[in-house]
């Protein structure tokens, strides 16, 4: 079963690289025109365009970074000229950073508010949740950012505003460098994975195990904990996992107005110029980050329900 | 000394005021130019320069695709990147005025044929070699040559020949072009070892700062090139760069004191960033000037009428007011303004008038309405300024019909090929540079489609002519001609609106480009 979704996540992957490439090449423009911009002479367009290949036609140039594609070359940017591996893999691990520090600040508190609003249901401290929680969602995450900013970087300057890492840093200054950027996508994911955890326990909760639980005298937190929550697990998972794609290949506004290297910025910059290779390998680590982690929720789901582990 | 010209003095190298203006009202009050100049110079040197330290700068426009090659560097962020690890032949001074760098000497036949390039001696490049001429043909070769993808290319197609003769740069035209020196300082033309054949993009030059990393639209640092042949620039030991586009972020930045210096503050804000007690916000007035872009020789726009309809429609005031909160000054339907050197400053000012606007329209015979393309990217403001454009129009009886572009691709799809669209020019460093650009008819970026065989003549008249007097009366009947017959409607020119923190020293502004020209980092310094 593993091995069949395995297989059906290659042939996606495949359409989704089918679909960026057409997606760029129906795009106006082409990558020459957007490097010269308003310096572009026909002359100059022409000599560049040869030099970039771009007179081949599209399905030989598609075929081309396929079969690099194989053998494990990405080629290097239209652009600049850099190799792609090396650029992504930076980014990439970047991104895979801040990703990591907002996950691990937001999940743990995120099931635990949740927890906590399902023992004190429709008392203040569940109200007081829901409503922060709430609110912080329904503000667009780049004026979070910015309200971080103002407060923790011009008003009291506790971290930096822009979050520069490079090669070399210490793990502590990095830390301290993405502080900003981290909470604030904390801010942004917390509401969705606290409500549901909320929705799902509370969903087990009408279940006759718990009035069960609940008789014989255990307390009442633990009853939330030790029984409640692995039968809700299979939902939570999946809108965690869901926000740690987000956390991965959704965070381009936070990285552009926290300066931080990541790969959303990569990639728009490279969609804006129209640098074809960048944007398909780039687009291929989203998909295969999207279809990676639903994968893992899946079987997360299946390994929490002991009916679907031990089929009869 | 006279206590006013004092004051002016004092205005002028702080930059309120420009260095003509000062030229002209210190004659007012009697003194020499001797004199004069004497003054500003001294004003100038009251600060000295101190070394050492790193300067901190954010900058808006670079992107993770730019590359060190200069013949691609074409935003603001690769265009300092270039002055940091290279030198020009040559360059423009705040004055208008040329600079010798890399040459030392610049001669011209009689016709403006032929030039001639002394280069400069014991420079050495990053890579430990000395400067040659050899090295200055190779790099004009490169960017004129019949495989070039330069920037510089356009600027570069009246060269017929360059040769290295026992020395020096022999650079022979296919026509006389009395500017051949501006063409010289474009940052494009960064005089490359062996012309940067071997690597283009290897960031080597003969420039005040080495580059240690380069870390495309995020970060870039120098360090001070220790062999550098002149030591009135690159003061600080060494320069970061972030690339920070987003605007809020990037002041932010500044009023944190994360960085000494920053480009690009909006206009909206820059009274507020004004009032932090640290920063200073430099308003430069330049060449830079916002468009409406009429093509000539497509219906409706065919019509002189329409055309001037449009102008006399627009408010210049009021955009100048409420899209560049006073950062700017009045446009006159020229590409020219006083930053660009024998500027004929008598020529009338157009301003709003309703009733001409609507008897040229009635002249016109057009119905219905004008339909203008606008997207944001065209300039910071464009949209709200079309909006303005439409109500003072409706005003005349016209009415404009505002189509919403999308930013990406309008530089390919609606620039130069829809027949009225927002846009904007950053100007050339002399007025035969703009219009052989974009007024010349055989021009690529002839983005209004003025066709003038009697302007070209004139055009090229002006380029060979020798005598600034008879240079500059040819120039105003050009100017007027494009105001009153062209194509483009220039409600403004925009200042360029920069922040520096109470840690930087040695500020000017310069009409050039933003930052000073690309010079900021280079030529201010930090104070201990």
């Amino acid at each position: 079963m593993i091995a069949q979704r395995v297989a059906l996540s290659l042939l996606i992957l495949f359409a989704v690289s089918v679909v960026i490439f057409v997606g760029t090449e129906i795009l106006p423009g082409d990558v020459a025109q957007n490097i010269l911009g308003q310096t572009a002479t026909p002359e100059a367009l022409a000599n560049l365009r040869e030099k970039m290949g771009l007179n081949e036609p599209a399905l030989s140039r598609y075929l081309s970074w396929l079969g690099g594609l194989l053998q494990g070359d990405l080629g290097v940017a239209l652009t600049n000229g850099r190799d792609i591996a090396e650029s992504l893999i930076s980014r990439f691990g970047n991104t895979l950073f801040l990703a990591a520090v907002a996950a691990i600040m937001s999940v743990p508190l995120a099931i635990f508010l949740g927890l906590v609003a399902v023992r004190y249901r429709d008392r203040w401290p569940d109200k007081v949740i829901s409503a922060a929680t709430l609110t912080s969602i329904s503000l667009p995450e780049f004026f979070i950012g910015y309200l971080l900013m103002l407060f923790f970087a011009v008003k009291f300057p506790a971290f930096p505003s822009v979050a520069s890492v490079y090669d070399g840093m210490g793990f502590l200054a990095r830390l301290h460098a993405v502080a900003l950027p981290a909470f604030a996508l904390t801010l942004v994911v917390l509401a969705h994975m606290m409500r549901m955890t909320r929705a799902a326990v509370l969903n087990v909760m009408e279940s006759p195990f718990i009035e069960t639980a609940e008789l014989k005298g255990l307390s009442s937190f633990k009853v939330i904990y030790r029984h409640a929550l692995p039968n809700a697990i299979a939902p939570i998972v999946n809108v965690v996992m869901l926000n740690m794609a987000y956390l991965i290949v959704g965070v381009v506004v936070i990285e552009v107005i926290f300066v931080y290297p990541g790969l959303g910025q990569y990639l728009v910059d490279h969609v804006a110029k129209r640098d074809v290779p960048v944007v398909q390998a780039a687009g291929l680590i989203f998909a295969v980050i999207f279809i990676g982690l639903n994968l893992i929720a899946d079987i997360t789901a299946l390994l929490s329900n002991p009916r679907l582990r031990h089929p009869k | 000394m006279n206590n006013e010209l004092k004051h002016l003095a004092g205005l002028t190298v702080s930059g309120q005021m420009d260095r003509r203006a000062f030229m002209g009202r210190a004659f007012a009050l009697g003194a020499t130019t001797a004199l004069a100049g004497t003054l500003l110079g001294s004003q100038a040197k009251a600060a000295t320069p101190q070394k050492g330290g790193t300067l901190k700068i954010a900058m808006s426009g670079g992107q993770s695709t730019d590359s060190l090659d200069p013949a691609l560097a074409s935003n603001e962020t690769t265009f300092m990147v270039v002055k940091h690890f290279g030198d020009t032949l040559v360059e423009v001074a705040a004055d208008g005025s040329l600079e010798m760098r890399l040459a030392t000497a610049v001669e011209a036949s009689e016709d403006a044929k032929v030039w001639t390039f002394t280069i400069r001696e014991g420079v050495r490049f990053h890579n430990g070699d000395a400067l040659s001429a050899a090295d200055v043909v190779a790099t004009l070769r490169r960017h004129a040559g019949d495989e070039s993808q330069s920037g510089a290319l356009g600027q570069l197609r009246a060269v017929e020949t360059i040769e290295d003769q026992g020395g020096k740069v022999i650079v022979t035209l296919k026509e006389g072009n009395a500017d051949l020196p501006y063409i010289m300082s474009d940052y494009h033309l960064a005089i490359q070892p062996r012309g940067g054949l071997d690597a283009p993009d290897a960031g080597v030059g003969t420039g005040p700062y080495k580059v240690v990393t380069a870390d495309h639209g995020v970060r870039y640092t120098f360090e001070k090139f220790a062999d550098y042949w002149d030591d009135t620039r690159g003061h600080a030991d060494a320069i970061e760069m972030l690339i920070i586009s987003d605007d809020t972020a990037r002041v932010a930045a500044l009023q944190s004191g994360q960085v000494h210096m920053v480009n690009r503050i909006p206009p909206k804000v820059a009274g507020l960033v004004e009032r932090h007690p640290s920063i200073t916000v430099h308003s430069a007035g330049g060449r830079s000037h916002y468009a409406f872009l009429m093509h000539c020789n497509t219906a409706p726009f065919d019509n002189n009428d329409l055309r001037l309809a449009l102008k006399y429609a627009m408010d210049r005031q009021q955009m100048v007011d409420k899209i560049l909160f006073g950062h700017g000054s009045l446009g006159n339907d020229m590409p020219i303004n006083g930053a660009y050197p024998l500027f004929s400053d008598d020529i009338e000012q157009r301003m709003y008038d309703p009733e001409k606007a609507a008897a040229h329209f009635k002249a016109s015979g057009h119905d219905g309405p004008v339909v203008l393309r606008t997207a944001d990217t065209s300039f910071p403001g464009a949209i709200d300024a079309a909006q303005l454009f439409q109500q003072s129009a409706a005003a005349a009886g016209i009415q404009i019909e505002i189509k919403r572009e999308p930013n990406d691709g309008y530089w390919s799809e609606v620039w130069n090929k829809q027949p009225f669209c927002t846009s904007y020019w950053g100007g050339r460093p002399t007025q035969d540079g703009m219009y052989s650009t974009a007024y010349l008819t055989s021009a690529d970026w002839n983005d209004t489609r003025f066709f003038d065989d009697s302007f070209d003549a004139q055009l090229l008249q002006a380029r060979s002519e020798t005598d600034q007097t008879s240079r500059k009366a040819i120039y105003r009947e050009m100017g007027v001609k494009v105001r009153d017959e062209g194509g483009l409607l220039c409600p403004m020119f925009a200042n360029w609106v920069e922040g520096t923190t109470d840690k930087v020293e040695g500020w000017y502004d310069d009409p050039g480009q933003n930052m000073m020209n690309g010079f900021a980092t280079i030529k201010c310094w930090l104070k201990a």
